[in-house]
């Protein structure tokens, strides 16, 4: 069950990806991106992973739906028509990258594989260390907060440096 | 350019949901230590509540609440309260050590990542809120 659900779930990723690129209308594209966003946090959320969920309801779902709307609103709602002869070199490249990126999918380890490289490396000292270490019974919150405080710091910094940015360059002009 | 909707179907469902969705920030945010979400989590959440009240009761309901700079100063406010959750572990000699804060390890400890999860919430939150208000706020150009 859970598995035709991941099926379902992903061929419906795949269908809003392409309605997003397809659509001439921006606005549907940026509508079909957002119902992406939803997609992929039920996604992350049939898999286990709540902590990505969350987020990828709210931003990816959300706010960046929201954000795109909101610059279109300034812009125009039609794409520029793509230059000919640039289509079929853009179509070539796509094609190489993604036969090889299909190749490898076949030698990535199977999904909740405990053998696999990152789960062999520091992920069992974290696990089996944490709530003796850390006192944290969220092995999540464990590495994000403790283990890779350091990590978690200079992220806060970027995501507040990233919106001081955007702030200062959609500056009003009256001011 | 963002006007409020004058539908009572909208309205009304943002004034359920906002709330709830600002409880359930908070509830993420001092549930992390022992169940998924924590700051980044319940930053997004506390967020979205805020841009969910713009788009349905209008922007100049944003605009009373939200003064720009003071949330960018929120922002840059929940990024020392990280630093300085850091330093005070320097007195146990390593940076980020929560076992420095008052309390015994485990409680030091739970302290300590609570702060930070605090300082991560008010920053990303905050950023959020004042793209959006960039964005959003300023009538299109003619």
């Amino acid at each position: 069950m859970s598995e035709l659900l991941l099926a379902a779930l992903l061929v419906l990723l795949v269908i809003m990806a392409l309605a997003a690129v397809r659509a001439g209308d921006l606005l549907i594209a940026v509508l079909a991106l957002g119902a992406y966003g939803f997609v992929m946090a039920l996604t992350w959320a049939a898999i286990g992973a709540a902590d990505v969920s969350f987020t990828e309801a709210v931003v990816g779902a959300g706010a960046t739906t929201v954000f795109m709307l909101a610059a279109l609103l300034r812009t125009t709602r039609r794409r520029s028509p793509a230059v000919p002869g640039l289509r079929w070199a853009v179509l070539a490249v796509v094609a190489v990258v993604g036969v090889q990126l299909l190749g490898l999918v076949v030698a990535l380890p199977p999904w909740g594989d405990p053998a696999a490289p990152a789960a062999v490396h520091v992920s069992p000292r974290y696990l089996s260390g944490a709530v003796r270490e850390t006192g944290t019974p969220n092995a999540v919150t464990a590495v994000l907060a403790d283990y890779r405080g350091y990590d978690t710091l200079i992220e806060t910094v970027v995501i507040f440096t990233a919106g001081l940015g955007c702030w200062l360059l959609l500056a009003r002009p009256d001011r | 350019m963002i006007e409020r909707h004058g539908s009572p179907v909208v309205t009304t469902f943002v004034r359920v949901t906002v709330p709830l969705a600002q409880i359930f920030a908070v509830y993420v945010l001092v549930h992390g230590h022992g169940s998924p979400g924590g700051g980044f989590q319940a930053g997004v959440i506390l967020a979205g509540s805020y841009i969910l009240r713009a788009l349905g009761l209008g922007r100049e309901r944003l605009a009373g609440a939200v003064d720009e700079p003071r949330w960018v100063a929120l922002a840059a406010a929940g990024v020392l309260l990280y630093l300085v959750t850091g330093l005070l572990g320097l007195s146990r000699g390593a940076f980020l050590d929560y076992g420095a804060l008052p309390g015994d390890e485990v409680h030091a400890r739970w302290l300590g990542i609570l702060l930070i999860e605090i300082g991560v919430t008010l920053a990303v939150a905050a950023t959020l809120v004042v793209i959006f208000c960039r964005l959003a706020g300023r009538e299109p150009e003619p």
